[in-house]
């Protein structure tokens, strides 16, 4: 569904991604892993079309992501540091965005805006909002137009359990509807719960792309943290440090 | 489009600093124009004023706001929204805010105590000056990918157009004066948005000691109806150019 061919973008003599070439699709969750560095914003950042590869391909259904920002309608994005105009009201902000995509969906979804009752701070000022409530918020912008590709990055940073456990059931919920989801987390024991497949990236490169039910056969560990702590060490001289969030 | 520009432009305006420069300027147009008793005093003080702040606001309050934004903007940049269409909605809400301000704050005391040709041409040139001013604090903002230096940039920016051009105008023709210079100083009064505001208002009133070198040369050359149209058209250009670039630069930028 989503494609990568030989995608490739560097930041000075830093090669972010290194010919990368990748095919996700439907009904997986995919969590990708990496030290800092790795290029798994960069990647995030080429599919959401916020940065422009220097060379290779990136289609969604055949269709190249590179020109037409019309289908970013079928994608939706919750970013790490969800920032919204101070004075404008949590109302407005979700009435903006519906505007932005009118007609480009057909139905809406808002399951989450229910769990996390977004109605009662709908008169707030989006700039009084604390860490954890912007967060929110942004999950529900994501999910609400029922895109086909969300991308998600650190979904549960900063929020409270209950939160946690909502976002995960609703990721958990959207995948098994056969969305792709792409998510980011230095949390693993998050990715451990609501991932299908790991995408492990290092300098730019795929290291390995696997389902993460055969990675723990295949090191015979059950919790993602170990299954990762024990493929770096034995495959990368680089890993002798551990990934350093790895729980 | 449209729909986003007054998005932009009801949050600014319900934020404080925007209500600070409408009120800033209206103590200050109030002030000046019962200091002398003359409304052609009070308009001269006025537009020095207009010439100093407009662009000094302007460029500071949208580099900053863009800065500020920078994380909804990368949000609104991943819909499906052409670059374009998110960056021109972001500069015409901060430039239509700031007018607003204008409006009210150099506005309303002209309509009271100076409704003449050179009162219009002068809430006229304020509100270009405007638009001037925050397409080229966009350009600085889009190019600089840091906030201090995006900054530097207007404050830089101002301190050219609003100090320095003058006086290096002023010495280049003074080391050239062996030369017929007129096209040549036209060509250094069209490099500078202020001056050109400036040579716009004066045109009106007839005061050419106070137009400065290149706007008493410019209004001998073209007399007052062409001068017009001419630093009209210039100005309008240093809308256009800087919004075209800007545009141009952020459909290629990595957020």
């Amino acid at each position: 569904m989503l494609a990568a061919h030989g995608l490739t973008k560097s930041y000075g003599r830093l090669r972010a991604l290194d010919a990368l070439s990748v095919t996700l699709n439907r009904g997986q969750a995919v969590a990708l892993i990496g030290p800092n560095g790795a290029g798994k914003t960069t990647f995030s950042k080429c599919v959401l079309g916020l940065v422009r590869p220097e060379s290779g391909q990136l289609t969604l259904d055949g269709a190249s992501l590179l020109g037409d920002p019309g289908l970013r309608r079928r994608i939706g994005y919750m970013p790490q540091i969800g920032r919204f105009p101070a004075h404008l009201r949590v109302g407005q902000l979700f009435e903006l965005m519906r505007e932005i995509r009118r007609g480009s969906h057909n139905r809406t979804d808002e399951d989450l805006i229910h769990a996390f009752q977004i109605n009662r701070i709908a008169h707030q000022a989006a700039g009084t909002l604390s860490g954890g409530t912007r967060q929110k918020v942004s999950a529900c912008l994501a999910f609400l137009f029922d895109p086909e590709v969300l991308v998600l990055d650190e979904p549960t940073a900063g929020l409270d359990p209950v939160s946690v456990e909502a976002l995960k059931e609703k990721v958990r919920a959207v995948r098994a509807r056969g969305k792709l989801i792409l998510l980011t987390s230095h949390i693993l024991s998050d990715l451990d719960e609501i991932a299908t497949d790991v995408l492990y990236l290092l300098d730019g490169r795929m290291q390995f792309y696997r389902p993460i039910a055969e990675l723990k056969s295949a090191t015979g560990e059950t919790r993602l943290g170990a299954v990762i702590a024990q493929i770096m060490r034995s495959a990368d001289p680089r890993s002798a440090r551990p990934e350093e969030t790895a729980q | 489009m449209l729909r986003i520009v007054q998005y932009v432009v009801g949050d600014i305006l319900r934020g404080k600093i925007v209500l600070g420069y409408t009120g800033f300027l209206l103590v200050a147009s109030f002030g000046l124009f019962n200091l002398g008793g003359d409304t052609t005093k009070g308009l001269i003080g006025l537009l020095s004023l207009v010439l100093l702040v407009v662009p000094l606001v302007s460029l500071v309050f949208a580099t900053v706001h863009f800065y500020n934004s920078y994380e909804f903007i990368e949000l609104l940049a991943a819909q499906p929204l052409h670059r374009s269409t998110l960056l021109l909605a972001q500069i015409f809400g901060v430039a239509l805010a700031l007018t607003a301000a204008l409006l009210v704050g150099v506005g309303l005391p002209i309509m009271l105590y100076a409704p003449t040709a050179t009162g219009f041409t002068l809430i006229a040139v304020s509100l270009m000056l405007s638009f001037v001013f925050t397409a080229l604090a966009f350009l600085a903002a889009v190019l600089a990918r840091d906030k201090a230096r995006g900054v530097g940039a207007a404050l830089l920016l101002w301190f050219y157009f609003a100090l320095l051009h003058d006086g290096l105008t002023l010495y280049a023709l003074f080391l050239l004066e062996d030369f017929p210079l007129e096209g040549v100083s036209l060509g250094l009064l069209s490099l500078n948005p202020i001056d050109l505001a400036r040579v716009l208002v004066l045109l009106q009133m007839d005061v050419s000691a106070l137009m400065g070198y290149t706007g008493a040369m410019m209004k001998e050359l073209l007399g007052t109806g062409s001068g017009v149209a001419f630093a009209a058209a210039v100005l309008a250009g240093w809308i256009a150019v800087p919004l075209a670039a800007a545009v141009w630069v952020f459909r290629r930028k990595d957020l």
